[in-house]
């Protein structure tokens, strides 16, 4: 399933050591962003950056248990979005209120997580619809809570994630909570999809579920897994992203395609089978590195979004092109 | 679709093919028992069942043609921006003059089908998944629109507002068009080559090509007749709305409720399974759902929880006695 399990000694030959093209775009990217804008290169300007791209990030890393588990996860935006509304409702401005919201809102991000694999395992929902109806109930949740308009602000104990920065650090200055937020986060979903039974097993699911059962996988209980640790994920992303941006009622939406964009950009297959988080993680630093270059072009907007699909086209055609050639 | 090839097969009650109809005679039931309960029993005319299908051509226009993107087992996520971009050139086009209806008209046809080619070339040539394609495609017309336009722009002449204003007795001329589309929908895919190829394709790909059915040009003829129904439906809202403007595919959500509507009307998301009735069947519940609401006088935010339950309720309803693994 992944190519390190499967040694090509005659493709070895021929090739250089494969490496995922997504490495180089994010390397292309950020060198360009650097000629544009030297500040860029000091550690300031792209830790700023990691700390923009690291609620993305994680929820990408999330999302993709779920792609390569064969399925789609489209209520993590809304989950962002309820973990915002609902943490700045139950905070009523008190510090001390964070200790027990925060391990709340991932009791809340478990529940949504296994009624989605609930659905779709055994009332065999297809994941499109089960997680799509998923995200218009959670999203009207939201807005119930809040009654249309937030109320309340985070206190700056909750902020702690997405906001602080450790200054005075020696050699890079400044190190944003975040940015430790991703690189902690990351590597435990890359141990989890790369290094156990359970990431192995998600991959026999998202390939082939009939010979996965037959091979004696319990199907339904990774599969219900995949979409806790995805809601989980969009929780953690959701506290991280409020810490940045504040309270607002559509803070999360359109995160859910940004993330299987960032999963599809590393080479991700849709429908399962293939993925790789540490990949993933460098599709959601391609995607804001992209941003980032955009506007620092002076482009607007709607170029923004052109751009976001060619490139979500393209990387997906690139990557089917490639398989094709190598004969798999 | 095989039932009278078999003609020793018993003849038992086949579930997932009336699902759609016990949903709908349950969400019609529920609706009268309702006006019934609350003393409301003048809304139960011919006006009303009209008023209520009224509210969703747009919709159904559209799942018109998405239930053709299904049944070939792919999907079109970019409906909602090609009723934008149909909408906003359509009134941009007339500007208020009469004469041009007709090229406007023209031109939208024309866009709406170089979409869908375009859609179709790049999942069967490119080998793109086609949510990955349509989304892109989507993301990219919305991007070209919103970058000429931002506000509502130009404006349809009153000769044109007869499409959606206009009526026959009580009955809308739109909502005759739609029937009318859905019947022309249901003899391609009951009577036609193209639409036995769409069943087969979509039902197994390869053991369609392998039958020498040419599977690239069944799943691209079947997104143009997506893009095209979709291109109809942002003509129908210009007519509607007066005017076009890039938000009005989005604000609508028709991307997704058309998909969920083809999905509750029965029609299987993996393809091969399904038909255009069941998707008319899933757009009157939904309307039938959202009058229920509005007759209860549910609150606005719970009207959109309750919709997210019962999308998913309604495809367990069925979906659950599947055998089949689900994606």
């Amino acid at each position: 399933m992944t190519e390190q399990s499967l040694p090509r000694p005659e493709t070895r030959k021929r090739r250089l050591p494969q490496i995922n093209p997504v490495y180089v775009l994010v390397v292309a990217l950020i060198l360009a962003i650097i000629v544009m804008n030297p500040a860029f290169g000091e550690p300031t300007g792209y830790m700023n950056f990691l700390k923009r791209v690291a609620a993305l990030a994680i929820l990408s890393a999330g999302a993709l248990y779920v792609i390569v588990s064969g399925g789609f996860d489209l209520s993590v935006g809304s989950i962002m979005t309820l973990t915002v509304i609902g943490s700045s409702m139950l905070a009523s401005n008190d510090p001390n209120s964070t200790y027990w919201i925060i391990p709340l809102m991932l009791g809340i991000g478990l529940v949504i997580g296994l009624v989605n694999g609930l659905v779709v395992s055994y009332l065999k929902v297809p994941s499109l619809i089960a997680t799509l109806g998923m995200m218009i109930t959670l999203n009207g949740v939201a807005f119930m809570w809040s009654g249309g308009a937030p109320r309340g602000y985070l206190p700056d104990t909750f902020r702690f994630f997405g906001r602080y920065n450790i200054t005075d650090v020696p050699l890079i200055g400044i190190l944003p909570i975040a940015v430790i937020c991703l690189v902690v986060f990351g590597a435990i979903l890359s141990w989890g999809m790369h290094r156990t039974n359970f990431g192995r097993m998600l991959h026999a699911v998202g390939d082939n579920p009939q010979a996965a059962r037959l091979a004696g996988v319990p199907v339904q209980r990774v599969r219900i897994s995949a979409f806790i640790v995805s809601a989980l994920t969009a929780v953690l992303a959701g506290i991280i992203l409020g810490g940045r941006a504040g309270v607002s009622v559509n803070i999360g939406s359109g995160f859910e395609l940004q993330a299987i964009t960032a999963a599809v950009i590393g080479g991700a297959q849709l429908l399962g089978g293939r993925g790789s988080v540490p990949a993933a993680i460098a599709g959601a630093l391609a995607l804001e590195a992209i941003f980032t270059l955009l506007n620092l072009l002076g482009l607007a907007q709607p170029v923004r979004l052109v751009v976001q699909g060619l490139i979500l086209i393209g990387a997906v055609a690139f990557a089917t092109y490639q398989r094709k050639r190598s004969g798999r | 679709m095989t039932e009278m090839s078999q003609p020793r097969a018993p003849r038992r009650f086949r579930f997932e093919r009336h699902a759609s109809t016990l949903l709908l005679l349950a969400a019609i039931a529920l609706y009268v028992i309702l006006l019934l309960a609350l003393g409301q029993a003048r809304f139960l005319t011919l006006d009303n069942l009209v008023a209520i299908l009224g509210r969703s051509i747009t919709l159904g226009i559209t799942a018109i043609g998405q239930t053709f993107a299904i049944l070939v087992a792919s999907i079109d996520l970019s409906v909602a921006s090609v009723i934008s971009a149909a909408a906003v050139v359509t009134s941009v086009m007339m500007n208020g003059d009469p004469a041009m209806m007709v090229p406007a008209i023209g031109a939208v046809l024309a866009l709406g089908a170089a979409i869908g080619l375009v859609n179709g070339l790049v999942i069967t040539k490119l080998e793109v998944n086609p949510l990955i394609a349509t989304l892109g495609m989507s993301l990219i017309i919305q991007g070209v629109l919103s970058y000429y336009y931002n506000n509502f722009a130009g404006n349809v002449p009153v000769e044109f507002q007869i499409f959606a204003y206009g009526a026959w007795g009580i009955v809308p001329y739109s909502l005759l068009f739609m029937f009318a589309l859905a019947g022309l929908a249901w003899f391609v895919l009951r009577f036609t080559r193209f639409g036995s190829d769409i069943y087969s394709v979509g039902g197994n790909k390869d053991a369609a090509r392998l039958a020498g059915i040419k599977t690239a040009r069944v799943v691209i003829g079947a997104h143009v007749i997506c893009s095209l129904c979709a291109a109809i439906a942002g003509i129908y809202l210009a007519s509607r709305l007066r005017s076009g403007a890039p938000w009005i595919g989005a604000e609508g959500v028709y991307d997704l409720e058309s998909i969920a509507v083809v999905v509750i009307g029965g029609t299987v998301l993996a393809g091969g399974r399904g038909g255009i009735w069941g998707t008319m069947a899933g757009v009157i519940i939904f309307s039938l759902i959202d009058s229920i609401f509005n007759v209860a006088g549910v609150d606005a935010f719970v009207k959109q929880v309750l919709r997210g339950i019962i999308i998913v309720a309604a495809v367990a309803f069925y979906a659950a006695r599947s055998q089949r693994p689900v994606a």
